[in-house]
Parts: C-alpha cells; sequence; structure tokens
C-alpha cells in the first residue's frame, strides 16, 4: 500500500529478471489446520495487544484528560501529530513501558517517546504525559527518556521535548535521583548530545518543576508558553518554605519572566498552539545542524522497488501456537523484503541459520534469520556473513526465534562455545545500522547471538507471541527440579512426585510469566511490540532512522580460533 | 451571417482605443482582434496588471486609480489615443461612454468615436430634454414633471400633483445612481437633497425630474442600431425586470409571456424614438411597462452598448460591437428590420462582489480564486478579472457576467442554472448563490417577472433563521461538505508534504506514505471548522471534524461527539484544486479553495450543485515577540453597543454633526459615498455622539468605527439602516 511496483526501463527490468533467481516461494499452505490455528491465534494475541494499546491511548484516564483540555493543553500524541509534518509517519517506541510494572497503572510509562519528521528532518520526540500522575518521572520514565536519547544519540536525531512535568516522583524518588542511569543523565545526554551538534530542543507546555526545569535550561533552544508554562527550580511552597518568600507560580517562573527578565527560554508563545507552530520552525531553521547524513548519501535507492509477492498481513498466520514448534523463516522473509527476492548466502551450510541478501524499500539489507537451533556451523556462517555485510555497509536485519546453541559433548567438544564467541564478536563490533525483531522464542545464548538487547542494536522490536529469557519454562524446571532434588537428598529429605510436580510447575509459571512479551517489553527491554503485519514497515522506518550518520569503519576484537 | 458592402470610401479604423476597463474593454478588444483591429488600453494606477491591459495590444497609463483622475479624464484619453495612433475610441459603457463633451472632443480632434453623434448624447442625456422629444415623436410617457424649475418648493408642489409615491431622479446619468423613491410628502425634502448631492457627485450635474412611480412595473427594453445613412432597425426586447438597488441582475432576451404585437408595438416605438434624434450606432431605449394596465411608457434611451448587450447577441446572433464598428466606418447596416433572426433564449446573471444579506452593499477584496465555466458556443463568460486580482473600491464591484443560450426559456434556464453552481468565486463575497436562488424560483421559472422580483419573493430568497426545517436542511448539507473538505485537506497536505520533502532517493520517503503509519493504532486528526452561514453571517457554527485514516488510504469521517455519525470518505488529489471524491458509495468531483486572510485559513467547496465556505483558525504561526501584535481582530468583532462602523470602505462626504452633540434617534450624523453610492449614516438611537473624529474628504476602511452613540438602549447597525430604507422602498410601493 506505499509506492507501487513500478519498472520504468528496460535495464531496470533487467535488473528485476537478474533479481528473479532469488525469488522465495510462498512457503505458507492457507488450506492447512495449522494455519487456521496460527491465525486465530495470533488474532487472540493481537486483539489482547489492541485492547492494552487502547488503555493506554486514553491516557491518565477521562478525568485527567478533562482537566488538560480544560486547560487549552493537548495530549502528548496531539502535540506530537502537530509538530510532525502533515500526513507523515510516526515510529512510536514502547507504547507499553511501565505496563504492570507499579501498584498504579502508568500509560506508557507517563512519557511518549517516538521517531517522526519536521520539515523532512527526522526527530526524535520525548513528550510527558502531564495526564499520567502529573507527567512525573518513575524510573521506567527515566529509562524511556533516556533510550529515545540514546537512539537520537546513535542515529544523530534532532531531540525534541515537550515538557510538562512536575519532576521526579517523590516516593521513588531513591530510584531516580542519584545512580548513572537516572534522572540526572537526561541532561548529561542533551549536553553531550549538543556538543556533538545534535540540536536540543525544549517546548515548554506546561510545569517544569524541579529537575525538569533543567530540560529546557540544557537545551539549544526552549519555548514557553503564555499562562501555561511555569519553570523553577523550586515551586511557590518551597519558597516559602525555603525564604518566607509569598509569589506566584507565573510571577515566580511564568512565561513572561523566562521570555523577558531571565532569558531562560527563547520564544514567547500565545498558546500551545503557537508553541508548537514555533517548534517546527527551530527545526526549519536547523540548516545543517547535526545533519551528518552520510550514511544516507552514500544508499541513494532505487524508489521503485517491488512490494512483497505475499500478502504481508499473512505474517499473523505463520508464527505457530506451539511456540516450540520450528517454522521456516524464509516464509517471513518472503513477506518483508522487496519482491519477495532473497539472495541466499552459503544456502547449505549451516543450515540452522538462514543468512541472505535482499532489500526493504529499496535500501539493500542483510538478513539473518533462525531455523532451528544454532550449530557450530551456522555459528560460524553468522559471523562471516555479518563480516560482509559490514565491509559493504550493508545494514543487518535479524529475525530471532532461537532456543539456543546445541548442547551436548559433540558440541563442546567442536568448540561450540568458540563459535558462538565469533559471531557475539562480530555483531558486538558491527558498525552498521541493526535491526533485531524477535518473532518467536529468544532463549539464553541464542538472543546474545542474533543481536539481543545486549548488543545494542538500533532498534528492537518483539511480534505478540515472542518469549524471551534464559531459557524455557519446561528446561529450567528441569534443571532447578534436579538441583532441588539433590539438595533435599543431601539433606535427607523425602520429595514427592507431586512436591516436585508442584516446584516444577512454579518455575514453569514465573518463566512463563517472565518471558512474556508483554513483561519484557514494561520493563524497556525493547522498543515495542508490533502487529507481525506492520514488521516491513516498521524494519524500513527504522533503517531509514539510522541512516542520518556518517559512515563507521568496523574494526573487530581478537576472534578466538 | 452578416454581409457588409463597402460602400463609404472612408478609411477604415485600424487601431481602437477603448476608453474603459473590466470586462466590457475586455469584450471589445475580442472583437476588435477577430476583425484584424489593433487595440490599445487606457489604465489607472489600480488597474496597472489587469485584465484589460493585457489583452491589449498597446496600453497607456492615464492616472491615479479615482475615476475622475483617470477613466474620467477626456483629455488625457484622446491624447493617449493621438500619441498611440488610434484612429478612434470605443467607450464601452459607463465612464464617458454618455458624455456628449467626450465625444465631440474626440471628433474635433480628428478621431472617430465608435458611438451615437454627440447630439444625440447630449438630446437623450437629459432626461428632461428627451421626454420632450419623445412625447413630441408621439413615444408614450410616464407622467411626471421634467421642467427645468429646480426650486425644491415647487418640484414639491409637482409632486403632489403627480401623487406619491414619487420617482425622483437625476436627469442626468443611470444605473440607478442618485435614484430617490419618495413614499410621502415628508421625506420629499431629505431625498430631494440627497439625490441631488448623489447627482453632482455621480455626473456633475444636480437637476432633477419627478415621475409618477409604478408599483408593479416591468423593465423592458429594446436594442436599436442606426447607420449614418438614416437605417434604424430593432434587434428586439429585453427584459431587465429583475433587480437590486436598481441594477439589473439577472436580464433575458426575449422578455417572456408577450405576444409578438406587443413586441412589435415596442420595436416600433422604439425606432422612432431614435429617428427623432437622429440616431446612429447602438442604443437602448427603455420602457416602463405597468403590469397591471398593460400600458408601456418610454423612459429613457441609453445612447451607448448595454451592459447586457450579449444576451441580444446570443438571439439573433450577431456580433454588435462588429456592427458599432461598421457603423463608425461609415458602412451601413448589414440586414433590413425583416432579417433580423430570433433564435431560442438568452439569459445573462450579473455576478457581483457583494454582500447580499447586508443589503447587498458592494464588497472588496482579492478574487482568492477565480475559476468560471467554461465556455461554448452556448455559454459566455464575459469578464475583466483573473485569479489574484483586486475589487477595489474605485470602480464597479461586477465580477463577470454569465451569458448563456438555449433553444428555448426553460432550456436556457437549465443551463443557466448549472453554470451558476459551477462558476467559482472566492475571497470576496458574491450573489452567486442568490442568483442560484432567484433562476430556480417558481415565479421566475414561470417568467413572472417584474422591477420588484426580489422584495415581493424575499421570503422564499432569504433563508428565515427562524425556519428550523430549511435551518435543519442547511446545516445537514454543511455537514456533509465539511466532511469532504476535511478529507481532501488530508489527502492535499498528505501530497504537499511527500512532495516538499522527499526530493532525494532515499528511504526517507517512506516517512510519508499513504496512510501515514502508527504503531499500533490509526493516525487521526481533528480539524475544526466553522461554516459560514451565508444568509445568516452572525451564525457562524463550529464544526469539529474528527478524520482517522484507515489502513485502506480512506478517511473516517466523524463530526463532533456523535460517533455515529461517521462516514468512509476516499479522496483523490486529481491536481490544482481538484478532487474526485467518494463518499458513501457516491463518486462525485469537487473543488476546493484555499486561502489565508486575517489569520483565518477560508476554505470554499464546490460540489454537485453545493457550494460552501468554512473557516478555520490558523493560530499564531509566525509572529514576533512583541504580545500586541497579537490582538486578534477577526471579523466579528464586538463593539460595546452604540458603536457605529463603517459598513464598507468609502469615502466621508459630509459630516453633519459635531462631535459630542446631542442627537435624535435616526439623525444624519454622516454621509459617506462609496462605489459611487451615497449611504447616509444616522444615529442608532437618541444620546451624544461620541468619537466622531472623521472629517469630509477622508477615506475610512471597511468596519472602521466611524463614532458612537452614548446612553443608547438600542442597537442599530448602519447595515440594518440600510437594510431598512432598501425595506421602506419596496414594502411601500
Amino acid at each position: 500500500n506505499s509506492a507501487p511496483c513500478v519498472i520504468a526501463n528496460p535495464i531496470q527490468r533487467l535488473q528485476a529478471r537478474h533479481f528473479s533467481i532469488g525469488v522465495l516461494p510462498d512457503g505458507v499452505d492457507r488450506n492447512s489446520d495449522t494455519f487456521t490455528q496460527n491465525s486465530d491465534e495470533m488474532g487472540r494475541l493481537l486483539s489482547e495487544l489492541q485492547s492494552r494499546i487502547n488503555k493506554v491511548l486514553a491516557a491518565g484516564g477521562e478525568a485527567a484528560v478533562k482537566r488538560n483540555r480544560s486547560r487549552n493543553k493537548l495530549l502528548p500524541r496531539e502535540r506530537i501529530d502537530r509538530l510532525l509534518d502533515p500526513g507523515s509517519s510516526f515510529l512510536e517506541l514502547s507504547q507499553l513501558s511501565g505496563h504492570e510494572l507499579y501498584g498504579e497503572s502508568l500509560p506508557s510509562g507517563g512519557i511518549v517517546t517516538g521517531i517522526g519528521p519536521v520539515h523532512g528532518r527526522l526527530c526524535m520526540f520525548a513528550a510527558n504525559d502531564p495526564t499520567v500522575k502529573g507527567g512525573t518521572y518513575f524510573p521506567i520514565t527515566v529509562k524511556k527518556h533516556l533510550r529515545a536519547q540514546e537512539i537520537a544519540s546513535q542515529c544523530k536525531l534532532p531531540c525534541i521535548y515537550l515538557v510538562d512535568s512536575g519532576g521526579a516522583f517523590l516516593p521513588k524518588q531513591a530510584e531516580v535521583f542519584p545512580d548513572k542511569e537516572n534522572f540526572g543523565r537526561i541532561f548529561y545526554n542533551e549536553a553531550t548530545m549538543s556538543s556533538q551538534g545534535i540540536p536540543q530542543i525544549a517546548l515548554v507546555l506546561g510545569s517544569c518543576t524541579a529537575g525538569g526545569a533543567y530540560i529546557p535550561a540544557m537545551a539549544d533552544e526552549s519555548v514557553m508558553v503564555k499562562g501555561n508554562s511555569t519553570l523553577f527550580l523550586a515551586g511557590p511552597p518551597l519558597v516559602k518554605a525555603a525564604t518566607g518568600e509569598e509569589i506566584s507560580a507565573e510571577d515566580l517562573g511564568g512565561t513572561t519572566v523566562h521570555c523577558k527578565t531571565s532569558g531562560v527560554s527563547d520564544y514567547f508563545a500565545q498558546d500551545e498552539m503557537h508553541a508548537l507552530a514555533l517548534g517546527r520552525n527551530i527545526v526549519k531553521n536547523l540548516h545543517l545542524a547535526g545533519n551528518q547524513g552520510m550514511l544516507n548519501a552514500s544508499s541513494r535507492i532505487d524508489l521503485a522497488y517491488k512490494e512483497p509477492l505475499y500478502d504481508v498481513k499473512e505474517l499473523r498466520s505463520i508464527a505457530p501456537v506451539d511456540p516450540k514448534q520450528q517454522y521456516d523463516v524464509r516464509s517471513v522473509i518472503a513477506r518483508i523484503v522487496d519482491g519477495s527476492e532473497f539472495d541466499e548466502f552459503k544456502k547449505l551450510y549451516g543450515t540452522t541459520l538462514v543468512t541472505g541478501f535482499a532489500k526493504i524499500f529499496g535500501q539493500p539489507v542483510g538478513i539473518l534469520g533462525n531455523n532451528g537451533i544454532l550449530f557450530n556451523e551456522s555459528a560460524l556462517k553468522g559471523a562471516h556473513f555479518i563480516e560482509l555485510c559490514c565491509q559493504r555497509n550493508i545494514p543487518l536485519v535479524f529475525l530471532q526465534n532461537i532456543t539456543g546453541f546445541m548442547v551436548g559433548s559433540r558440541s563442546e567438544a567442536s568448540g561450540i562455545a568458540k563459535s558462538g564467541a565469533k559471531v557475539v564478536m562480530a555483531i558486538s563490533c558491527a558498525k552498521v545500522p541493526k535491526v533485531t525483531i524477535i518473532i518467536g522464542g529468544s532463549f539464553g545464548a541464542g538472543n546474545y547471538a542474533m543481536c539481543g538487547r545486549a548488543y545494542s542494536p538500533n532498534f528492537l522490536f518483539l511480534w505478540p507471541n515472542a518469549r524471551v529469557s534464559v531459557m524455557g519454562g519446561a528446561q529450567a524446571a528441569g534443571v532447578l527440579s534436579q538441583i532441588e532434588g539433590a539438595n533435599k537428598k543431601r539433606q535427607g529429605i523425602q520429595w514427592t512426585k507431586e512436591e516436585e510436580e508442584e516446584f516444577k510447575a512454579k518455575v514453569v509459571e514465573a518463566f512463563e510469566r517472565e518471558g512474556n512479551p508483554y513483561y519484557s517489553t514494561a520493563r524497556l527491554w525493547d522498543d515495542g511490540i508490533i502487529d507481525p503485519a506492520d514488521t516491513r514497515k516498521v524494519i524500513g522506518l527504522c533503517i531509514s532512522a539510522t541512516m542520518n550518520r556518517p559512515l563507521e569503519d568496523t574494526k573487530y576484537g581478537v576472534f578466538r580460533m | 451571417t452578416s454581409h457588409f458592402e463597402t460602400t463609404s470610401p472612408q478609411q477604415r479604423i485600424e487601431k481602437i482605443l477603448v476608453a474603459n476597463r473590466g470586462e466590457i474593454a475586455c469584450r471589445i478588444m475580442r472583437t476588435a482582434k477577430r476583425l484584424g483591429i489593433q487595440t490599445v488600453a487606457v489604465y489607472s494606477d489600480a488597474d496597472k496588471d489587469s485584465l484589460h491591459v493585457k489583452s491589449a495590444d498597446e496600453a497607456v497609463h492615464i492616472g491615479p486609480p479615482p475615476a475622475r483622475l483617470s477613466y474620467l479624464n477626456g483629455s488625457n484619453i484622446v491624447e493617449a489615443a493621438i500619441r498611440t495612433g488610434a484612429q478612434a475610441i470605443h467607450p464601452g459603457y459607463g465612464f464617458l461612454s454618455e458624455s456628449s463633451e467626450f465625444a465631440q472632443l474626440v471628433q474635433d480632434k480628428g478621431l472617430t468615436f465608435i458611438g451615437p453623434p454627440a447630439s444625440a448624447i447630449r438630446d437623450m442625456g437629459d432626461k428632461s430634454a428627451s421626454k420632450r422629444i419623445m412625447g413630441a415623436a408621439g413615444v408614450p410617457l410616464v407622467p411626471g414633471y421634467h421642467g427645468s424649475e429646480q426650486d425644491i418648493e415647487i418640484m414639491k408642489l409637482e409632486a403632489d400633483k403627480i401623487g406619491y409615491p414619487i420617482l425622483i431622479k437625476p436627469t442626468h446619468g443611470g444605473g440607478g445612481k442618485g435614484m430617490r423613491i419618495v413614499l410621502s410628502q415628508n421625506d420629499f425634502a431629505d431625498s430631494f437633497l440627497g439625490a441631488q448631492r448623489e447627482a453632482a457627485a455621480s455626473f456633475g450635474i444636480n437637476t432633477i425630474l419627478l415621475e409618477k412611480y409604478i408599483t408593479q412595473p416591468r423593465h423592458i427594453e429594446v436594442q436599436i442600431f442606426g447607420d449614418k445613412h438614416g437605417n434604424v432597425l430593432h434587434l428586439y426586447e429585453r427584459d431587465c425586470s429583475v433587480q437590486r438597488r436598481h441594477q439589473k441582475i439577472i436580464e433575458e432576451a426575449p422578455a417572456p409571456g408577450i405576444t409578438d404585437e406587443f413586441r412589435s408595438q415596442l420595436g416600433q416605438a422604439a425606432v422612432s424614438a431614435a429617428k427623432a434624434v437622429g440616431y446612429y450606432n447602438a442604443g437602448t431605449v427603455e420602457f416602463i411597462v405597468d403590469t397591471i394596465t398593460g400600458q408601456f411608457y418610454f423612459m429613457e434611451m441609453n445612447t451607448r452598448l448595454q451592459v447586457e448587450h450579449p444576451v441580444t447577441e446570443m438571439i439573433v446572433g450577431q456580433d454588435l460591437v462588429e456592427w458599432q464598428i461598421r457603423v463608425a466606418n461609415g458602412e451601413p447596416l448589414p440586414i433590413s428590420q425583416v432579417h433580423v433572426p430570433l433564435s431560442g433564449h438568452a439569459f445573462e446573471a450579473r455576478i457581483y462582489a457583494e454582500n447580499v444579506p447586508k443589503g447587498f452593499l458592494p464588497a472588496t477584496g482579492v478574487l482568492h480564486h477565480y475559476n468560471p465555466v467554461s465556455v461554448s458556443s452556448t455559454v459566455r463568460v464575459e469578464t475583466g478579472v483573473e485569479q489574484g486580482d483586486t475589487v477595489s473600491m474605485h470602480y464597479d464591484p461586477m465580477i463577470a457576467k454569465l451569458v448563456v443560450w438555449g433553444e428555448n426559456r426553460s432550456a436556457a434556464l437549465v443551463k443557466l442554472k448549472h453554470c451558476l453552481s459551477k462558476f467559482q468565486v472566492a475571497g470576496v463575497p458574491t450573489n452567486i448563490n442568490f442568483l442560484l436562488k432567484l433562476a430556480n424560483h417558481r415565479a421566475f421559472v414561470e417568467g413572472n417577472v417584474e422591477t420588484h422580483f426580489i422584495e415581493h419573493h424575499k421570503d422564499d430568497l432569504f433563508i428565515d433563521p427562524n425556519n428550523k426545517v430549511i435551518c435543519e436542511d442547511a446545516y445537514h448539507a454543511a455537514r456533509l461538505s465539511a466532511s469532504l473538505v476535511a478529507a481532501c485537506l488530508c489527502e492535499k497536505e498528505h501530497s504537499v508534504s511527500r512532495e516538499s520533502y522527499t526530493g532525494d532517493q532515499s528511504l526517507h520517503s517512506i516517512w510519508y506514505s499513504h496512510p501515514p503509519f502508527r504503531v499500533n493504532h490509526h493516525a487521526q486528526s481533528t480539524m475544526e471548522l466553522e461554516w459560514e452561514n451565508e444568509y445568516e453571517s452572525n451564525s457562524s457554527k463550529p464544526l469539529m471534524v474528527s478524520i482517522t485514516y484507515q489502513p485502506d488510504g480512506n478517511y473516517l469521517i466523524q463530526m463532533g461527539e456523535n460517533s455515529a455519525q461517521s462516514s468512509e470518505v476516499k479522496a483523490s488529489h486529481l491536481g490544482n484544486d481538484s478532487y474526485r471524491v467518494e463518499a458513501d458509495g457516491v463518486t462525485m468531483h469537487v473543488s476546493l479553495a484555499v486561502y489565508t486572510k486575517d489569520q483565518m485559513k477560508h476554505i470554499h467547496i464546490w460540489h454537485g450543485p453545493h457550494q460552501h465556505h468554512f473557516r478555520q483558525k490558523v493560530g499564531i504561526e509566525l509572529s514576533d515577540e512583541d504580545e500586541s501584535h497579537h490582538k486578534t481582530n477577526f471579523e466579528g468583532t464586538s463593539h460595546p453597543p452604540g458603536t457605529v462602523v463603517a459598513p464598507m470602505a468609502g469615502l466621508v462626504v459630509k459630516v453633519l454633526v459635531k462631535d459630542g452633540a446631542k442627537v435624535e434617534d435616526g439623525q444624519p450624523i454622516l454621509v459617506l459615498e462609496a462605489m459611487k453610492m451615497e449611504h447616509v449614516v444616522k444615529a442608532t438611537s437618541g444620546g451624544y455622539v461620541q468619537g466622531l473624529k472623521v472629517t469630509a474628504g477622508q477615506q475610512v476602511s471597511d468596519g472602521s468605527v466611524l463614532f458612537r452613540v452614548k446612553i443608547c438602549t438600542v442597537f442599530v447597525s448602519l447595515e440594518l439602516e440600510y437594510a431598512c430604507l432598501v425595506d421602506n422602498i419596496n414594502s411601500n410601493n
């Protein structure tokens, strides 16, 4: 449903014929029971996802939203919509962060983050939600803000902070305030990004107290709104307590004070809409600031790309109901890449890892997808392929569906740890854009070898059927019950079969809970859960977002041979 | 169809200077070009880039915007003709077209005046003299006083003799300027003095005549044509009854519902009238027809080509400007009376920049969008403006004439209605919708036209805000339009973004795919539109439109809080202002015009027979830091009670009281002149005049505060005052 397949001239047609060597087969039997079962199951997962998304889209609830409107203020997503170029896309991150994380609900973790274009420039947005706990920072709020800054820093994206926050959430101040990756890091990041020429823009659209006051103060440029914005290190109550001075919020840190007297803010906005318009204007005037874009320039692409031959919506019917069941990742690739064309590398070697070259929206990518447990050969193949892509400056896409590396004496003896280390080394050092999508299981060292969160992929998204844990619940239960059994035996305690089963069930249950995608996404182990049908689109947007930075040579450490 | 015989050895005209502007200048040049004749335009400062200048081979600047310094400056114009080597001057209509002095001057300078002899202009220009001549020639006359005695008391006695209602008319000029209808003796003095003043301002001569006012008249006029060899013929009649502010708005030919016998009587009378003054070239003899008695009376003769001449051209298949040039060349008329064809029926609708609900007051402004209907052999658009032009206060606010022809009256009427609904003007208020209502009116359809048509059918022609059913229907139609507007604007916005921001061949363009991507939800947007209710300007209704982008690229449009009233709209942008829209299973063509004015985005939509105007707050996009700049000054700004604002841009002619004076309710305070019409601004209540700072000769802008009457309980604006004046004129006749 985006650009149509247009093959304009004979040369392109010739190229198209070349590609056709690698056209993937459909790989899906639409009449099978599994297809139906899988669709039904994914349908259930998606409606569950949808109902959770709907809750967070409703922000802090009806009363809070109404109160917000009465102050002529918009919700954070509406604010972002008005900053974005009209009719443009927005890649929102971690919508369900904070989900069931605290005793109280914290929709989207109290802050909306994401990427979208303003006057053609991709920007990172971080918008406090004043309807959620007054926009205060919970630990997860801080984490999400920092994650947005991390992406912005990696991708050299101008940052637009839509500030409307009461500062740190005081009851949790210990988890918010002092540590390295806590509140203070936000300002540290602003300073360091600014030093690298990455524009930092703050629009103060509401209160901006205490620590929050530093967000605009640290920004390159800031806007405040008449009547709605206040900015001070200490609010009137604290001032009165500290010095006895009695003063209104407006006189203490209102827009007029900061635009006319203190100089803390640069632009005086009549109302919120004006502030947002000024925000767009600031971006318009950035000219080349932070516009490094070498990667972008180095990969001019052919916009006459083809859509996949098969319906992307069928991605909703491919992942099996039983996560233990393996499925051919090629049927996923066939629905992600241009024209379903995939030139497979080392097709016959290390077959449990599928590697190959393709294009997504005309942009060349190297894809690694799991087709089973990683063996020695598959790991070596992966390392080889990553090296190829790094040398050619081709972004990497990881499609994770992995239970782990092969275990057992044969495997250990052949040095699987060594092979795993090679692929981890390659991934860690690779300086090309990396995007990981977990389309099934993500267990143990497999998570690491396929560019899990720890390997800093630029983006990492989950499908709703994903599972992330050190190993499967059943395996963990097996391991733990063996140890527990041995302990009990040493202490001479009799362990009945029922007791053992109960013990195992608890372990399985805990792993099931903690391996659940919502558990992961609530804690920001990823950048969000997506509908499988959006995979192609999301990968495209992610890679596009990584293109505004200079080329970097990949330099590896010592490969254990 | 015409075959001219050249009998005169006289030198033929090869270059014409057109001493006019606007549509008539363009129209004359069109014929001249077709005949291979070169054209010279003249223009004032206000018209330097206008269409008539661009249409001419050469153009000469003749002065500043006020007409008396430019288009009425005869010697400058003649000089321009001599300078450019034009042998002839065509005066068009208005301006100098009926100035015998000018016609004489042209001749004295050895140039050809494309029009009647100066003597005929002089004879017919003086309305009293013309009536005497016509009376002598046996042409029937309306009872009245045409004497040279101008003393107000004597005139009053004469008026008593004729009997009220009485029509006061300047002896010179036309177009309803300076005319007053007096209903009773008490109003005589006021009206008489006003008419004198207006006549003086417009024509330089302030003599007045009196006439019996006919209460149910029709205005029928006969086009005549004469050559320099003594031949005179008529080209049938036109009915110009439908008028507002004494100015015609829809004309047609032939007149509906008259017998052939009556037609030939009229024609004969007109030819006699022309012959009585030794007339040649184009002229029009106007008759007033008393619909009650069936009597017709001579009113006046217009010694020029009329605004509405195209309807005659359409039914006789002739080009009257060509005839004018041929006659000026000394050629005889190409056909004789018996050979004048009469084929089908033609209408002309005059499209004006005017404020219909404010008593048809002239409007000024920029034509932000102008897209007239396409022309054909049966549809003519006579226009002198282009998109982006300004309708200024200096000249007549007519935008265009729409002329249509059909096999018969009803066929022509179908075409007229269709063309009116497709005639797109945005930026200034127009009378298009009003013309459409007129054309749709039962009585008009039946041909029951008369001079007070608008007044008699005002309940049908103006929406009564208290009529719930009509208002609800109108509101419903506006809501549908609003949803189409929303979809089209989103579609346009998207394509504009895509074009502006994705120039390079990078992956970047996927950020502008359609529909815009959102993670796990659909992109939404809201639009707050204010419906500009044309006939109820004080009650613009806000419409909250919420738009959801559907995965298939359609828009789900919801209005207000009520989500049940949603529709799915598909829009594709065909380029420029044109869209193809599918809503609820019906596909239609939609045109949009969008422009910004006074910090408001104005959106006009045309689809099918519907036309709507919406406003949207733009917000303060770019501003200085200065807070004082941000005072919103939207239309409808409320002033304290008792404040009187200028109803339109104009010139203060006279200030009648001093600031601080005590005044009675309705007492005239000052006289404003605009569009050559005088408006008396009166006290809106009894009290003291405050803040009266304007002086005679000062220009005031539309809506500016003139003064305030303190201690007042009733608030009556000048617009209402004017409307009342019109009401009085009409309802008492």
